[in-house]
């Protein structure tokens, strides 16, 4: 017999109870509730603060308020099916979860030799694309977490002409289903590497402006540098990846480091954190570390376009279908796959039984639930005001936090 | 070199190396992760000093096991190992890793969450996804979904 629910003041707190009892604390602490309605968690993240004054002893993230049992949902689904469910997980960057998803099941396919260098070029492309769009919401509502709110619209508008790029090319703004197993939903169409050239010609000035007013912004620096200063062993511990791990002074990118895909043909270095402005791997250093992914971002994305019109001109016999597995079904096996994502590391972890075209277990390791968790030690100690940078400066993207 | 990291993982105690097509992976016997995978962090010519990701696995009734699998890589020597621990599935509980790598202690608590999994000595064993007071464990290949969460139907028809 299970007991009815009958609702009373207190009972709702009980799907998700504070971790600290408020008779536990000392009688100058106190808990406070941020979130998960709040614009400055980015989403639906909920934190809980015990707070001694302004400064804060304990953070509590509690998350899942956005729990879509994708796992769950990618046993069910054929291998094809699942990739609009990965665009899902991280929506401002759903080219490079699909990039990374088609990448570790065309390994597991053992097709990966096989691709064109055509439709390599254009997954990259957009893939850069839009990890430049990525940063663009990371820098831009950063700048409002902190108080900047000019620069979040002109991210905005330089934002949109990505996606309308975007949508050209796949016809959705934000959750595109573009990159299939072993091709392309389409070619790229006609006129878009044009587009693409008068895009970047566009960008560089707004880039130089976009760091002058804010990355080099007086009141931006005061408010960032020295703050919530991640060093790089307690990264490394806690697995952070990305810029953020970049930030703390290691030169570590999976696309140079696993060199998947066409990235070892291209000409691009990656941006570490120097400690120009405070202490390495301070709030700042983030932020410059993403701006400066921009600049090489743009570099790749000429590089692509050069290549696309040069050697590997579109011709009417290309077929970006052409390789698209009509049976996706891969031998019985275990694998573990990962690329970079604007956040960081995204990991696909696969359990296969070879008889079946549905995956026996699909796990995601998403860069932002593992960023996410490092913010207990980081706001140990800092000052309500602080907390709110810091967690602007993890870049979280709820929809991969909870999947 | 992975000829050597295969040659040291060998002599490895309590570790037993299989080779797959695609990579290397240890089995372990659930008693002995704590201790292996201390060694194998702190080995200077290992030194896996990053834990990807930790995910487990239900094998499902008729097989009665579950797997917990890890994934480690050495960011100095760009090396991957997965190491795979078959638990049974009447009383799944494995010792907590979470004083080696400070990241396995949300992954450890997902694992608790969707298949209920107990970590020894993990200091902090809550349900992370799910609500608090959920019933059952989702990820579980016999699961089956409460009818009514709080007096909202629960409409999710298993395929």
């Amino acid at each position: 017999m299970k007991p009815t629910y009958h609702y009373t003041e207190n009972n709702l707190i009980d799907s998700e109870p504070n971790k600290f009892k408020e008779e536990n604390l000392h009688s100058e602490e106190m808990i406070l509730n941020i979130g998960p309605q709040h614009p400055s968690t980015h989403g639906v993240l909920r934190l809980e603060v015990i707070s001694d004054g302004e400064v804060i002893k304990e953070v509590v993230p509690h998350i899942g308020y956005l729990h879509r049992c994708f796992e769950k949902h990618a046993e069910n689904l054929p291998f094809n099916q699942i990739i609009p469910f990965v665009d899902r997980m991280d929506y401002l960057a759903s080219m490079n979860n699909e990039h990374a998803y088609a990448l570790g099941v065309e390994k597991m396919l053992g097709i990966t030799e096989q691709i064109p260098k055509r439709v390599e070029y254009i997954r990259v492309l957009v893939a850069e694309l839009n990890r430049i769009a990525s940063h663009f919401i990371a820098i831009g509502t950063y700048g409002m977490d902190i108080g900047a709110f000019t620069p979040f619209f002109w991210v905005m508008r330089d934002r949109e002409h990505i996606l309308r790029l975007l949508e050209w090319a796949s016809g959705s703004r934000l959750l595109y289903n573009y990159i299939w197993i072993g091709g392309l939903f389409y070619d790229i169409p006609v006129g878009f590497e044009e587009q693409c050239q008068q895009y970047i010609k566009y960008l560089k000035p707004k880039l130089k402006e976009l760091e002058d007013i804010l990355i080099n912004n007086k009141i931006f620096i005061e408010r960032t540098a020295n703050v919530g200063v991640l060093p790089l062993h307690t990264a490394i511990n806690y697995g952070i990846t990305g810029p953020m791990l970049r930030a703390s002074g290691l030169r570590f990118d999976l696309r140079k480091v696993d060199a998947y895909s066409i990235y070892p043909e291209i000409d691009f270095h990656i941006p570490i954190g120097e400690g120009k402005m405070g202490k390495l791997g301070d709030c700042w250093d983030r932020t410059w570390v993403r701006m400066q992914e921009i600049y090489q971002s743009v570099s790749i994305i000429e590089q692509c376009v050069a290549r696309l019109t040069s050697d590997l001109k579109r011709d009417v016999t290309f077929d970006p279908q052409a390789l698209v597995p009509k049976k996706i079904r891969p031998a019985a096996q275990d694998f573990y796959c990962r690329a970079e994502n604007p956040k960081g590391e995204l990991g696909f972890f696969f359990r296969t039984d070879g008889r079946n075209d549905v995956p026996v277990r699909c796990k995601v390791r998403g860069p932002s639930f593992v960023n996410l968790s490092v913010l207990p030690a980081l706001a140990k100690g800092v000052l309500l005001a602080d907390l709110i940078a810091i967690v602007g400066s993890l870049d979280l993207v709820m929809g991969e936090v909870d999947r | 070199m992975n000829e050597s990291l295969s040659a040291i993982l060998s002599e490895i105690e309590g570790l037993v190396l299989k080779e797959d097509k695609q990579y290397l992976f240890g089995e372990v016997k659930p008693e002995n992760i704590f201790n292996v995978l201390t060694y194998l962090k702190n080995h200077p010519q290992l030194y896996f000093d990053s834990l990807s990701c930790l995910t487990a696995i239900d094998n499902g009734a008729q097989a009665g096991t579950m797997e917990v699998i890890y994934q480690l890589y050495s960011i100095p020597f760009h090396h991957s190992l997965s190491v795979k621990v078959i638990l049974s599935r009447e009383h799944p509980t494995i010792d907590s890793v979470e004083s080696i790598w400070k990241t396995a202690n949300w992954h450890e608590r997902e694992a608790y969450d969707m298949f209920g999994i107990s970590f020894n000595n993990h200091p902090d064993l809550r349900r992370i996804l799910m609500p608090a007071d959920w019933e059952g464990f989702p990820l579980r290949k016999d699961y089956q979904t409460q009818e009514t969460y709080r007096n909202i139907k629960v409409d999710y028809q298993q395929p």
